[in-house]
């Protein structure tokens, strides 16, 4: 909201600057986002002195004008009769930015060129006048802006309210804050009715339906007005605080909304059905055309304020073409009402209006201020509008307001802040801001907040009032007394962060992506219809098409990551994320379910390319080497890897992915990404990936870790070469070792695996070496020797295998 | 692969093949000897010594050497040539030893360009956004907080309602929401963990939760999901002053112990009082500058003390506890700390942008 220094000392005298001005009201809770100046756009319309006038060549109305603008001397085309020689006249320059929005350009007049513009009162926004130009004072000096030379200053103060403080979305709430911090009363406004006639329950009359939604409601009537342009204060006035001025009754409501922060309406009374106004909801399907002539459809949950027949305004957020001021209007019916925060806000919402009007009903206005500011509009519209009121209102009072009393302590009060005040203290506080206080006894107070204070309920916050005039600043900085007790960790927290850690030792760098994918992320993944991946949970207000749903793997975001680092030629990448994945229950409503997810991706070399390495690509062993090291670093023990069956391979190709195993229960899966789906990522590159249930692998870690002891005797190995089928997976081999549970067994590593010639086709070579070793003796050759015997001749049997040739 | 007649090391056998074989074995056993020695030998007279007695006039070699003449006839050459091998082998072996003995050699010889760059698998760079989360919750940590987290989608109720938002409340307004359906919502900020936590566990409560929070809005300084980190603390006797006290201390072990801060009133449905932390601008250090938008001062975190309305949601008695909560953008603070002037650079993930890090 903007508030004007000007219109703000009309009601509070004030001795700050503009700028100390808006820091103590920043450290009061009203933050000041900005000052300026709104004469700042008279900077570029200078004082200048009209130094010859030529008649245009083309134009008999138009003249050429040099005018002297201190120094320069320029060359503009003007229109006005009133120009003469050596008249001081404000002439703006290209740029400037008139009160009612046009930016004046350099511009061809009936091809001669004008490269200022010699202005109107009414032009500049000084004055009503509108006819010739402004004929400046002989003692100004040529050149000057025109706001130096005028002495024309008016800050103006952008205040972002926050939504509890609807009492300050006024000039007067404003005054009352900086009255608090200047230590000065505010002067309200003197309101005095001029003669009246009649009795106004004669003429009209109110009924409320909907008591909840429209707890008061009162009406004047002024009759014989003559509709027509505001005097130019008044106009000045709002313009000051960014309203555009219509006719004189509507800037009058609006002025009195400025001032007091209660919205009013006028209604051409002539217009109103039976002349009277009912208060009631909406029909269902009702419709309705509001003052900007869009047709709005009406619900049951709407307040209408209707006449005798229809409805003519939606309460507190617009009023209707059908009972709108115009120039032949004669007879005002002027509301003041108090609605319903929620149906106005609710009705707002609905309706895409939003108004000054809604914006301050739904934040809720004071609901004591509805004759005050009906009366104030009723003085001005007598004093500006000619008209003459009727005598009394109509103030339908349906479900009065009770007071809000509040019993406060000193004690608990400085106990909550950290301070030290007394109740003399506390008492001079809030009386600097309207609120009475009675004294009970000892350290109590029984505070009374002014009405328009509807944020204030109860003992905090009243503690949040004396903060913050006290300076929340000047509240001594004390530290919390509290037991040395520490909870478990959160297992999960520690793991991530250990993942993370290891992750980035193995060379990835850690990648955030958005959690919102595109719809279309499961097509390019090439998954099934029924795929549990499909199960998505759709965002009802999308940014944009590419971030709708949420995300049910990691693996498109890391595509798309690689993509975005291949386009600006990263072509090496070792990436991984740790984030959630969310499925929808199938329930309707339903909080989705929430599992987190490790993933990663390897595209480009193996090692960057350097002076002492060959640039290899990588290859699936190299980021299976990244997850085997990942997860044995994170204690699993018991991880296998086993081919994917082909049907399982959607995003990976088949025969290239491996499915992750603890303890025969499926964790994840490696592999080298399908050809169709870089494809549909408009990749060129072959991609490795892998991803891991973080939530499911953590349950597998151990908490604990137990040494074991240094072996004593020394180990013995034998190697051993199959010969076997090329199908065969070599982990097969390693569990049928360990199922044979030979406890001499230490260790078995393979340590070449061979195809081709002299090995037939359809077969591999693999060598294993396997060592032996006892904890209570060193072990003799023949006993190893029988041992290796019985395991060769085991993996023979199981495996169809053959030794090779001698 | 063993083969049988091995004899004594001077005992000369018959058969032709066995005799190369012992002869083999005796010069090998004097080279074995001699290495031996040298392995133990640790200083140039020593390594002199062991020298002298292999290859010397009477050394052991020398002497093989000159009996040569005394085996038989067909396995001479052979013999020969074997001792010859060992006895050039021994004496490079010595003069060699020697030589690295010898510290005045040691400047030049085998020199590398030692300015060519190492062999490395280089270190992958965890994402800024970990690195500040981490860093925040280390502080409080050292402070006594532990760590909590919650769910990113979230209910109506922990979002807005228990937090004292109830529906078609204009503070609302103040957070642009993703919506799931009529009551679950992406969350708006981390806050929901205050009332989830207060519902689990009785006073004392201190605890900081990090997480990814969604808002609608996207543009130059706005991202739809960012990260914050909110902190709960609830006991006996908690005042505004603690927690002045627990933001102070943060803020200067954050930025700078040297950083100056104010509290400034402001208002937040769960909170009253409300406050908001500004810290003065670490880029013009207050003079004023664009990221500060002229003020000189920054807002890095927003606080107060718990609403009795929130206390009363989770069933705390308010007449016995009061508490304090705060939140704070970890994006805010890593523009800040690592100086990155564009919010998007966040989740583009370009890996010139991460290994910066």
């Amino acid at each position: 909201m903007k508030v004007s220094l000007s219109w703000l000392k009309e009601y509070v005298s004030i001795n700050l600057n503009a700028n100390d001005l808006a820091d103590a009201l920043t450290m009061a809770g009203l933050e000041v986002e900005a000052v300026s100046d709104r004469y700042d756009y008279l900077n570029s319309v200078h004082v200048g002195r009209i130094v010859n006038i030529d008649p245009h060549p083309s134009s008999d109305k138009l003249k050429l004008c040099s005018v002297d603008i201190g120094g320069d001397i320029i060359s503009v085309v003007c229109g006005a009769t009133n120009v003469k020689t050596n008249m001081l006249a404000p002439c703006a320059i290209p740029g400037t930015r008139f009160p009612k929005g046009k930016v004046l350009e350099k511009s061809i007049i009936r091809g001669e060129t004008s490269e200022g513009m010699l202005c109107s009162e009414l032009e500049l926004g000084l004055g009503s006048n509108g006819h010739g130009i402004m004929e400046l004072g002989k003692n100004l000096s040529v050149g000057d802006s025109l706001n130096k030379a005028l002495g024309l200053s008016d800050p103006v103060l952008e205040i972002d309210l926050t939504p509890n403080r609807p009492d300050c979305l006024s000039i007067i709430g404003t005054a009352r804050e900086i009255a608090a911090i200047e230590n000065k009363r505010v002067t309200y406004p003197e309101i005095y009715l001029p003669e009246s006639m009649g009795d106004i329950a004669n003429h009209t009359s109110v009924t409320i339906m909907a008591p909840a939604l429209s707890p008061r409601y009162a009406a004047s009537l002024i009759f014989d007005v003559i509709v027509g342009p505001s005097p130019f204060w008044l106009q000045d006035r709002l313009v000051s605080v960014g309203l555009k001025p219509i006719n004189n009754i509507v800037d009058i409501t609006n002025f009195v909304m400025m001032e007091t922060g209660q919205p009013l309406h006028a209604f051409d009374f002539d217009r109103l059905a039976e002349n009277r106004i009912v208060v009631r909801t909406a029909q269902e399907n009702e419709t309705f055309i509001t003052l900007d002539g869009k047709e709005r459809r009406l619900d049951p949950e709407m307040l209408m304020i209707c006449d005798g027949e229809k409805p003519v305004a939606i309460a507190g957020v617009m009023g209707g073409l059908n009972s709108e001021v115009e120039d032949t209007t004669t007879n005002i019916l002027l509301e003041s009402a108090y609605f319903d925060p929620v149906c106005i806000r609710k009705t707002s919402k609905k309706t895409g209006l939003n108004t000054d009007a809604s914006h301050r009903f739904e934040r809720g206005v004071d609901p004591n201020g509805t004759i005050t500011a009906l009366n104030r509009a009723t003085q001005l519209i007598t004093e500006i509008g000619g008209g003459k009121c009727v005598k009394g209102v109509i103030d339908e009072y349906p479900l009065p307001f009770s007071e809000t009393t509040i019993d406060i302590s000193s004690r608990r009060l400085n106990r909550h802040l950290g301070t030290r005040l007394d109740t003399a203290a506390i008492e001079k506080y809030l009386t600097s801001i309207e609120f009475e206080i009675k004294k009970i006894d000892g350290d109590k107070l029984q505070v009374t907040p002014p009405s328009c204070r509807v944020d204030i309920r109860r003992f905090e916050d009243i503690t949040e009032e004396i903060a913050r005039l006290f300076g929340y600043n000047n509240i001594e900085t004390t530290f919390p007394l509290i037991p040395a007790e520490a909870r478990h960790p959160d297992k999960k927290i520690d793991l991530r962060d250990r993942a993370k850690m290891l992750m980035t030792g193995l060379g990835f760098s850690e990648a955030i992506n958005y959690s919102f994918i595109s719809k279309q992320s499961c097509d390019h993944l090439e998954l099934p219809p029924d795929d549990p991946k499909r199960k998505m949970v759709d965002i009802l207000n999308p940014i944009s098409v590419d971030q709708a749903v949420m995300r049910t793997s990691l693996i498109p975001g890391l595509l798309e990551t690689m993509k975005l680092n291949i386009s600006v030629q990263n072509k090496n990448l070792k990436l991984f994320e740790i984030g959630h994945v969310f499925f929808h229950t199938g329930q309707e409503d339903n909080q989705p379910d929430e599992v987190e997810m490790l993933a990663g991706l390897w595209t480009g070399t193996r090692v960057d390319s350097a002076w002492s390495l060959k640039e290899i690509n990588c290859d699936f062993y190299d980021i299976k080497g990244v997850l085997e090291e990942l997860l044995r670093n994170l204690g699993l023990v018991k991880t296998t890897f086993t081919r994917m069956p082909p049907e399982f391979c959607l995003y990976t190709k088949p025969g290239l992915t491996a499915r992750i195993l603890d303890e025969n229960e499926p964790i994840g899966l490696v592999g080298e990404v399908h050809p169709k789906v870089l494809r549909n990522y408009d990749l060129k590159q072959t991609a490795f990936i892998f991803e891991l249930n973080f939530d499911r692998l953590i349950q597998s870690i151990p908490d604990t870790k137990s040494a074991r002891p240094i072996p004593k005797f020394p180990a013995t190995s034998r190697d051993i070469t199959l010969i076997i089928d090329n199908d065969i997976e070599t982990y097969k081999i390693i569990e049928t070792v360990e199922m044979l549970k030979e406890k001499l067994v230490e260790h078995l590593h393979l340590f070449d695996v061979f195809g081709g010639d002299p090995i037939p086709k359809g077969k591999k070579s693999v060598s294993f070496r396997i060592t032996y070793r006892s904890s209570e003796e060193t072990l003799e050759d023949n006993r190893v020797n029988h041992i290796h015997k019985t395991i060769t001749n085991q993996l023979i049997k199981t495996f169809y295998a053959t030794l090779p040739a001698e | 692969m063993q083969r049988s007649g091995k004899k004594t090391i001077y005992g000369w056998t018959s058969t032709k093949e066995q005799v190369e074989l012992t002869l083999e074995k005796t010069i090998e056993q004097i080279h074995q000897d001699a290495l031996k020695e040298l392995e133990s030998a640790s200083d140039e007279e020593s390594i002199k010594a062991i020298s002298i007695r292999y290859l010397g006039r009477k050394g052991a070699v020398t002497q093989f050497l000159r009996n040569i003449s005394n085996l038989p006839e067909d396995i001479r050459p052979e013999a020969g040539k074997k001792a010859n091998e060992t006895k050039t082998n021994l004496d490079v072996l010595f003069k060699k030893t020697l030589k690295e003995l010898d510290t005045s050699s040691w400047k030049t010889d085998d020199q590398i360009d030692v300015s060519l760059p190492g062999r490395v698998t280089p270190r992958g760079s965890l994402h800024p956004i970990t690195q500040i989360t981490q860093k925040i919750c280390a502080i409080f940590i050292r402070l006594g907080f532990d760590v909590a987290e919650g769910p990113e989608v979230e209910t109506d109720y922990y979002n807005f309602e228990a937090l004292n938002i109830p529906k078609n409340h204009p503070a609302r307004d103040m957070q642009d929401t993703f919506y799931i359906s009529k009551n679950i919502v992406l969350r708006t900020h981390t806050s929901p963990t205050q009332p989830r936590i207060m519902e689990k566990q009785n006073p004392p409560v201190r605890i900081v939760a990090p997480g990814k929070v969604y808002r609608c809005d996207s543009d130059l300084t706005h991202t739809p999901m960012f990260h914050q980190v909110e902190g709960l603390l609830v006991d006996k006797n908690i005042s505004f002053g603690d927690l002045k006290g627990i933001l102070t201390t943060f803020v200067h072990q954050m930025f700078d112990p040297e950083t100056s801060l104010r509290f400034r009133p402001s208002f937040f449905p769960f909170t009253e009082p409300s406050a908001e932390v500004d810290i003065r601008c670490v880029i013009c250090k207050g003079k004023g500058c664009r990221v500060c938008s002229k003020t000189g001062w920054l807002e890095v975190l927003g606080s107060g003390m718990v609403h009795p309305a929130v206390f009363e949601n989770v069933g705390y008695d308010t007449t016995r506890y009061t508490g304090f909560a705060f939140g704070m953008g970890v994006e805010r603070i890593a523009m800040l700390k690592y100086g990155i002037d564009d919010i998007r650079k966040y989740f583009e993930n370009d890996l010139r942008f991460l290994r910066q890090f």
